[in-house]
């Protein structure tokens, strides 16, 4: 409890994997540190008016422009000679990311801004009550992609946000999750300490959305890197220097740990295309142990 | 414009979220402990604190009962116990 940036007090749901991340994100990067958060579940849950979780400058504006609000700062910051001793992060959901905030991380990306951007990835609108985002896996159920006759739950893909922000030719993109503690902190003093724009996405289960027991948040999070459903990657200056290689586990055991994915179980052939993606990430990143 | 709009840091150390636990809340044993830290690392909450072997506890204050660090103690020093046991 001692040196805290980021306290206790938020009304985040028991077993969240979100407020976890924001903390360990906040205790890597250190007080010297100003935040710009986009709309979601951190800013809400952190910041119940007229209190405040965050023991850092922090400032919320709209949904889509925290990446916008940060290259401002960190603009100003470079005007006034300061911008070597402080850090500066933009953070927002897995919305606020992929879905209405790309057009402002792009042109923060593209103009080449020192700022590290944290995506924290809990796989739909949670904040407003479970719908889809552009990065919620495949087949999930959410409110607005109910199972059901016409339909298997959400019917795309997640979207490649860390290969998008890798096309922008930015120095460093990581996938981390709160399963990994030290592992996440590392990839966030080292994103800080290079200079340019940063991108990570973290994995953060959410007990309310993906419904499952809030003190499942750790083995569903390990769950998902171990069957290959999330690989935990790394590229520094576009080349791919680390990935988390696994032991594969089959699909079905994350899948069964969560409700948002309850009617799947009856249906192999639906089981049977998250094997293919998740094989495929397998493939694509070399994650398999064996094959070093 | 802003001022009103601006609050103190850290005040939601007001808002005292022990009150949501319904069914448990874990129990800092503090007998086999080795001090790895995990506790205090995977509290979403990060009510956890101690520093030598066996001197972790938690803040009922603010836990919400999530049960992660009992789940994540190596040792299973902590258990979860029922909420409002005299233990």
């Amino acid at each position: 409890m001692s040196d805290m940036h980021f306290n206790s007090g938020h009304t985040a749901c028991s077993g969240c994997g979100q407020s976890l991340g924001a903390r360990l994100v906040l205790e890597a990067a250190g007080k010297n540190t100003i935040i710009a958060n986009n709309t979601g579940c951190l800013e809400v849950f952190s910041t119940k008016y007229p209190q405040s979780s965050w023991g850092v400058p922090w400032i919320h504006s709209l949904f889509e422009n925290a990446a916008a609000v940060a290259s401002g700062i960190e603009s100003a910051l470079k005007y006034l000679g300061k911008k070597d001793s402080v850090n500066v992060i933009a953070q927002a959901g897995d919305g606020g990311t992929a879905d209405i905030g790309l057009q402002a991380l792009s042109g923060m990306l593209e103009r080449g801004h020192d700022i590290l951007y944290v995506c924290y990835d809990n796989e739909a609108y949670m904040n407003t009550g479970i719908q889809r985002s552009g990065l919620t896996p495949f087949d999930s159920n959410t409110t607005t992609s109910p199972p059901g006759s016409h339909s298997m739950g959400n019917i795309r893909p997640k979207k490649p946000m860390p290969e998008i922000a890798l096309a922008h030719g930015i120095p460093y993109v990581a996938t981390a999750s709160v399963a990994f503690v030290k592992d996440l902190q590392r990839k966030v003093k080292k994103a800080i300490s290079i200079k340019g724009p940063k991108y990570i996405q973290i994995h953060v289960p959410c007990p309310l959305g993906w419904r499952h027991q809030p003190n499942l948040t750790v083995p569903v999070s390990r769950a998902a890197i171990e069957c290959g459903l999330y690989p935990i990657i790394e590229y520094e200056f576009g080349k791919l220097i680390a990935v988390q290689r696994i032991r594969q586990k089959p699909v079905e055991e994350y899948l069964k740990l969560q409700g948002r994915f309850k009617h799947l179980m009856k249906n192999p052939d639906e089981i049977k295309k998250i094997q293919d993606i998740a094989d495929n990430n397998i493939e694509k990143y070399g994650l398999r142990l064996e094959s070093q | 414009m802003f001022g009103p709009l601006v609050v103190k840091p850290g005040s939601s150390k007001k808002n005292k979220t022990g009150s949501w636990r319904i069914e448990t809340r874990p129990k800092y044993l503090q007998k086999e402990c080795i001090a790895c830290k995990l506790c205090v690392a995977i509290c979403p909450e990060g009510c956890v604190a101690g520093g030598e072997k066996n001197t972790y506890h938690c803040d009922y204050d603010y836990c919400k009962g999530c049960g992660l660090c009992a789940f994540i103690c190596p040792k299973k020093d902590i258990e979860m116990v029922k909420e409002g046991s005299k233990e």
